[in-house]
């Protein structure tokens, strides 16, 4: 029983952690939190089932074209829902306008693909079973990549520091002549390939359904919240440890005491460190 | 008077629906009535408080369940069953509204989102009590109201009652406050209002509202299952809001009955409304954030008189009654980070005085003004008022002391009228409690009374009476300054802080402010003048400290500044 729950403790984590680092990029590049991030992880196995198993293509293809999709989605958010509300930051009309076309790419998921859980397909068909599954081990394959590309772009590339820049201090590094625009068109195109990422790799386990959209941005949004805006170390262990928090209070009290348990600790720990467990308080400006 | 015709026009309409309909239309008109019972009241939180509580489907469904467990488990007459469903709806309201003291909006929007999430799953969960999946029979009504039509109009009266509630709410201090909150939070804190208890109240009245709702919701659908509160509802009732437009009554009313009746009117899109009504919400947010309100607000549409003054009338101005001495900083120190932006300052400030506090930028003149207004507690030392310290990190508490300020950007209410503007400044001398405001009983309308009097006495002291009415995001900057000292005076302080009120002037309207400030300083208050304007400063002051890198470079009366050789070095230039 250990075995399965850490199996799957960690399989989900690593999902929310991804999702947890997808708001995290769009956050860095526009001071903006996304209520599209969990709709990408969606979308990254409902394409990824479109592509694989309903219109036939292998694997690899398919994979790439389920991100490439998830990638226009994250320009999409940046075109429609961000870019028009970033000059009334303070009014946080963006929480709508991302809440809007969030719902949008749900009920469209729903009308169009389906309202019920789809499976997703076998993308290796390794014969392993039980903790061993690849629907276990390919989620945290697909966290570990996606941290460890993150984090070479950031300590190795130009357009990684230039990332950096960005996110650090928006108005200084227009200053020294850096694109700014670009950099965050390009910004959500990367989240939109992690949340996608997430998906696809997390489908066999969530399957292609569309209701995983508001149950990611929920989940995902935890690991910001307990890891702090914007750090995805942070992210990465809060989203580990939500998973196994999860999935041990599924085995031992059931799933729906441990829904409440986890709401319960959410609730908790924004309320005592708003600022998230690694997380530094901001000074408010008078 | 003419506020009330299109309620009117509402209601009466609804009332003439059953001589030409049929019992289909009852159902659907019931649906909106039940819907805006909910939203009237969660109106007050998103609307007017711009708290983006977007999961209150949880609290319909808590009522629902509420009535229908009193009523199949425990035979309770079905409307104290309802009475039930409000309670609980009112404690839940209060649960989940509490974060928002400390989270902001997506923070916020996320925990209320969780909330329903968890609702929903224990009713599925908890068989016993709630039926689970196969759920149970909602509350029964005896005649009249067991036909359609009957329990029809027992909602319209309800919901014509919601309205009249909400309206009352919003006409009062506490609707005042809850856009103050929304709009201008650090100019909410230093007119005294208290952002937990406010909040905690409205959380409760529209809980209890969304309580009641869920009780004749359950009626409504005769049997309930956890299917029937999808977030989707949830989703409806916040964009009603928002495409009926903030700090607006009507326009969410007409949202909510447009949102309920459009799918009857367009049969095939039912299965795309949630798609349609989110693309409304971006659609509303990109292009007409104010909603189906702006659309109404033909007051505001008219020309302002394109060159008009500002003309003071000081003569108007009352003193505070119980002046406690002077305002008095002993040794105050106060760094951020490595940078101390003061550094052991001394200063008085009394009454009827007006002290001038001027230096380059950075040295730490407005941080000064923002250690006595409470926004910052001083490292060492402290500030006095008399011979009390003034209590550290409490803005909301400098009201009650007599002690107003100004702001060096306008912090201004822009969709609220330039009366209510002032009106917020004199928030904590209402008498009548949120209750007595809701019911509109004598107190709350003595209080209405008395304080737009004094408003307009603010407003035509600073010479603004006649843009009373006028949206405040329609005056022009220097308008807006003087507006700000309405809000001051309109409190009768003992002591007033004006950051940088001259800035953006004219080199008339800075004449006529130095009168006015002048004339303040006459009648017994003492006023703190951060400027740039020497020639203001030496022209109106009392006493001028200059401070430079947190520290006083010199102090004294105007003629000793002028002559100070290294102010006129450092600062004034030759």
């Amino acid at each position: 029983m250990l075995a399965a729950i850490l199996a799957a403790g960690l399989a989900v984590g690593a999902t929310y952690a991804l999702i947890g680092i997808t708001y995290n990029l769009m956050f860095s590049a526009s001071r903006v939190m996304s209520f599209t991030a969990g709709q990408l992880g969606m979308a990254g196995g409902v394409l990824g089932a479109l592509f694989i198993a309903r219109l036939g293509l292998p694997v690899i293809p398919g994979f790439i074209l389920a991100l490439a999709g998830c990638a226009l989605i994250g320009v999409v958010t940046e075109y429609v829902a961000v870019r028009p509300v970033l000059k009334a930051l303070d009014q946080h009309l963006y929480v709508l306008s991302t809440l809007g076309l969030a719902l949008m790419i749900q009920q469209f998921t729903a009308i169009e693909w389906s309202t019920e859980p789809q499976p997703f397909p076998r993308l290796l068909g390794l014969s392993t079973t039980g903790p061993w599954d690849e629907k276990f081990w390919l989620p945290i394959l697909a966290c570990a990549v996606a941290v460890g590309g993150l984090e070479y772009l950031y300590r190795h590339t130009l357009i990684g520091r230039a990332f950096l820049a960005i996110a650090e201090d928006n108005f200084a590094a227009r200053a020294l002549g850096l694109p700014e625009r670009n950099l965050r068109i390009a910004s959500f195109a990367l989240a939109g390939v992690v949340g996608g990422l997430a998906g696809f790799a997390s489908g066999e386990l969530l399957l292609a359904f569309f209701a995983n959209g508001a149950m990611l941005n929920f989940l995902g949004f935890v690991p910001v919240a307990l890891g702090g805006l914007g750090n995805n170390r942070g992210a990465v262990i809060g989203g580990l440890a939500l998973g196994l928090f999860q999935q041990a209070a599924n085995f031992i009290v059931g799933g729906v005491f441990a829904s409440v348990a986890v709401f319960t600790v959410f609730i908790l720990v924004l309320l005592l460190r708003p600022q998230g467990l690694f997380g530094a308080p901001v000074a408010r400006r008078v | 008077m003419t506020r009330v015709v299109p309620y009117l026009a509402l209601f009466g309409a609804a009332l003439l629906l059953p001589l030409f309909s049929n019992d289909y239309w009852a159902v659907i008109g019931a649906r909106a009535a039940v819907y805006w019972i909910l939203v009237g009241g969660l109106n007050l939180v998103v609307g007017f408080g711009g708290q983006l509580a977007i999961g209150y489907v949880a609290l319909l469904t808590l009522g629902a369940y509420t009535a229908s467990v009193m009523v199949a488990r425990y035979d309770l007459n079905p409307f104290l069953s309802y009475g039930a469903a409000g309670v609980v709806g009112a404690i839940a309201g209060v649960i989940v509204g509490l974060p928002a003291l400390r989270l902001r909006t997506f923070y916020f929007a996320m925990t209320t989102l969780g909330f329903a999430t968890i609702v929903t799953q224990v009713a599925l969960a908890w068989q016993s009590v709630t039926g689970g999946g196969i759920g149970l029979s909602g509350p029964a009504l005896p005649a009249p109201f067991d036909s359609q039509w009957g329990f029809y109009l027992l909602a319209v009266a309800l919901a014509a009652l919601v309205t009249r509630l909400s309206a009352n709410v919003a006409h009062s201090r506490f609707g005042r406050s809850l856009v103050a909150i929304r709009d201008a939070e650090v100019a909410a804190e230093a007119v005294g209002i208290a952002k937990p208890r406010l909040l905690a109240t409205v959380f409760l009245f529209s809980g209890a509202c969304a309580g009641v709702a869920g009780g004749l919701f359950a009626t409504l659908q005769s049997y309930i299952t956890p299917e029937a509160f999808s977030f989707d509802l949830s989703v409806t009732f916040f964009i009603a809001i928002l495409v009926g437009g903030r700090g607006s009554i009507l326009g969410p009313l007409i949202g909510n009955i447009i949102l309920t009746l459009l799918p009857e009117f367009a049969a095939p899109l039912v299965a795309w409304s949630t798609f349609l009504y989110a693309a409304l919400l971006l659609a509303i947010v990109l292009a007409m954030p104010g909603g189906i309100a702006a659309l109404l607000d033909f007051r505001n549409r008219r020309p302002l008189p394109a060159n008009r003054s500002i003309v003071p009338q000081p003569l108007r101005i009352a003193g505070h009654g119980t002046a406690r001495g002077a305002i008095e900083l002993k040794n105050v120190v106060l760094a951020f980070g490595g940078v101390r932006a003061i550094d052991g300052l001394d200063m008085t400030i009394r009454p009827g005085e007006v002290h001038g506090l001027i230096g380059p930028n950075g040295s730490g003149k407005t941080t000064t003004l923002n250690v006595i207004s409470g926004y910052y507690a001083p490292q060492q030392g402290e500030a006095f008022l008399g011979t009390t310290p003034l209590p550290h990190g409490a803005p909301q508490a400098r009201a009650a002391l007599g002690i107003a300020r100004t702001f060096q950007t306008p912090r201004l209410i822009g969709e609220a009228s330039v009366l209510d503007n002032v009106m917020i400044g004199a928030t904590i001398e209402g008498r009548a409690s949120f209750l007595e405001s809701v019911l509109c009983l004598p107190r709350h309308r003595a209080d209405e009374k008395r304080l737009k009097a004094r408003a307009m006495d603010a407003l035509a002291t600073v010479g603004l009476d006649a843009l009373a009415d006028v949206r405040a995001d329609r005056l022009q900057h220097s308008e807006l300054r003087f507006m700000e000292i309405a809000r001051g005076l309109i409190l009768n302080p003992a002591f007033i802080l004006l950051d940088e009120p001259a800035a953006g002037l004219s080199g008339e309207e800075i004449k006529r402010l130095g009168e006015l400030i002048k004339a303040m300083a006459q009648q017994g208050i003492g006023v703190l003048l951060v400027e740039h304007h020497a020639d203001l400063i030496f022209d109106i002051c009392d006493r001028v400290t200059v401070l430079n890198l947190g520290r006083e470079l010199a102090a004294g009366t105007p003629a000793d500044i002028r002559a100070h050789k290294e102010v006129v070095s450092a600062y004034l230039g030759a």
